[in-house]
């Protein structure tokens, strides 16, 4: 009963999420259409550090701007890994 | 219908037995579902936020082009625009006017941007929820700002964007160009960074190889590895949270191999009953799968549940303080529930498979033995 009973919440939740999903729709498309009009080019979540706040528009070198040695010191530097194609690009 | 009647019987079987170690089977319970539930919570989280990401940053430029010297950024002159717009293939290239301002007061940053409805608004700027609420400023007021040469700014909040940005404009303020190169000294003639617009999506690549060849000095990136940076940073397989918890995770193995691997005095004398009785090792092995399906799948479908609430009700509060890190200013969103089926199986098969696989061998070692034997011990 009492697993049956948890199985019954979840699917309730997972219900809660498809509506949730369709709610958010208009509140999306505003974002993208903010996105395109203002030119961004990442989420701001990370404000503490340029290359946190813009992880696709820093280099590999922005971690180590104060000092070519000196170690992260950002928590949401050991949050934020680098991007991919940094690691790929030639140029960096 | 025998062979259900039979697993019923079991089944009744294997819950009394439960119940009567109840406080250990409580505290496995506890343990069990905790573990699930960071993970599980972890998942949402990740892929919520890369979703969303996914979503929301088509909108995007197709290139953006950043100039470097010295392995530092640096402002682009406007003839490398025209340079660029004689690519065959770019329909058009934009300067953009974008940076950072540290507020001492707050210890905020804020992300400064000229678009093209802000450029011509001398004095006026839009803000940020973000910003709104650390500056605690609203519509209307003025907000001081320190310029490059010293001298202060003062700036009218024409509008706050609506809470619904919050998650990529939290931090933004809105400028015209003059107050931007004012507050900068950015001389006129020169960018930030330039985007791009192409006539056909499947030329990116070569026009980016193109400008890299004219302007050997520009770094292009692509729309693709923007989308894809987000990717990476969220990838939970490289999180500083799994890092953190595969020591609890290791933990809870080891005491989940030692629990159900390991049976107790009085379970084996349980089974020497049973078999005394005329139980089969088969049915001995069955009822000891049983408990460890109920045990492992009421922990995942406890963890999971409790997950998310955790990430989609309760605005993952247990792990705001190591997403904010050091921000001041940091955006206040709630999270569309993306669910991926893929993390919610993998977690299943990670978690309830190996506990219940583990009481087996156990129970199958005890079953095997002369029933006196276990009695008489």
């Amino acid at each position: 009963m009492y697993v049956v009973a948890n199985i019954c919440v979840l699917l309730l939740l997972f219900t809660h999420a498809f509506f949730e999903r369709k709610k958010a729709l208009p509140h999306l498309t505003n974002r993208i259409r903010m996105v395109h009009d203002y030119q961004l080019t990442d989420l701001s979540l990370f404000t503490e550090a340029r290359y946190t706040r813009h992880p696709s528009m820093a280099d590999l070198n922005t971690a180590f701007q104060d000092h070519p040695l000196s170690l992260e010191h950002f928590p949401s530097g050991s949050l934020v890994n680098p991007p991919r194609h940094l690691t790929k690009n030639g140029l960096d | 219908m025998a062979w259900i009647e039979k697993q019923r019987n079991i089944l009744d079987f294997a819950l009394s037995s439960l119940l009567r170690r109840w406080g250990k089977n409580l505290a496995l319970v506890v343990v069990y579902t905790l573990i699930v539930f960071i993970l599980a919570s972890i998942f949402f989280l990740t892929h919520s936020i890369k979703k969303e990401a996914s979503i929301v940053l088509q909108g995007s430029p197709e290139i953006v082009v950043q100039r470097i010297i010295a392995g530092r950024h640096d402002l682009v002159p406007e003839g490398y625009m025209d340079e660029i717009r004689n690519i065959p293939g770019v329909l058009a290239v934009n300067g953009r006017l974008w940076g950072y301002y540290f507020e001492p007061a707050t210890g905020a940053n804020y992300t400064m941007v000229v678009t093209d409805a802000s450029r011509g608004k001398v004095g006026a700027i839009n803000v940020g929820t973000g910003v709104a609420r650390v500056a605690g400023v609203q519509k209307e007021d003025t907000i001081p700002f320190k310029s490059s040469d010293g001298t202060y700014i003062s700036l009218e909040v024409a509008d706050v964007f609506p809470h619904d940005s919050e998650l990529i404009a939290s931090d933004l303020i809105e400028i015209s160009e003059e107050d931007f190169r004012k507050l900068f000294a950015i001389p006129k003639g020169t960018f930030i960074d330039l985007t791009l617009r192409v006539r056909n999506k499947n030329e990116l690549n070569v026009i980016a190889d193109k400008i890299r060849r004219y302007l050997p000095d520009i770094r292009p990136i692509l729309r693709d590895e923007i989308l894809r940076t987000y990717e990476a940073i969220f990838d939970w397989r490289g999180g500083l949270l799994v890092d953190i918890f595969t020591g609890a995770i290791l933990a809870f193995a080891i005491f989940a191999w030692d629990k159900a691997s390991s049976l107790s005095f009085e379970e084996k004398k349980e089974i020497g009953i049973l078999k005394a009785v005329g139980w089969e090792t088969s049915e001995v092995i069955t009822m000891k799968s049983w408990e460890g399906s109920i045990i492992s799948l009421s922990s995942f479908l406890l963890g999971v549940i409790l997950a998310y609430i955790h990430v989609f009700f309760g605005s993952f509060f247990l792990f705001t303080s190591v997403l904010k890190g050091w921000s001041i200013l940091y955006p206040h969103f709630k999270l569309i529930p993306y669910v991926d089926p893929y993390q919610i199986c993998a977690l299943f098969f990670l978690t309830v498979a190996p506990y219940t696989a583990a009481t087996i061998i156990p129970s199958w070692r005890a079953a095997t033995i002369e029933p006196d034997s276990v009695m008489r011990l």
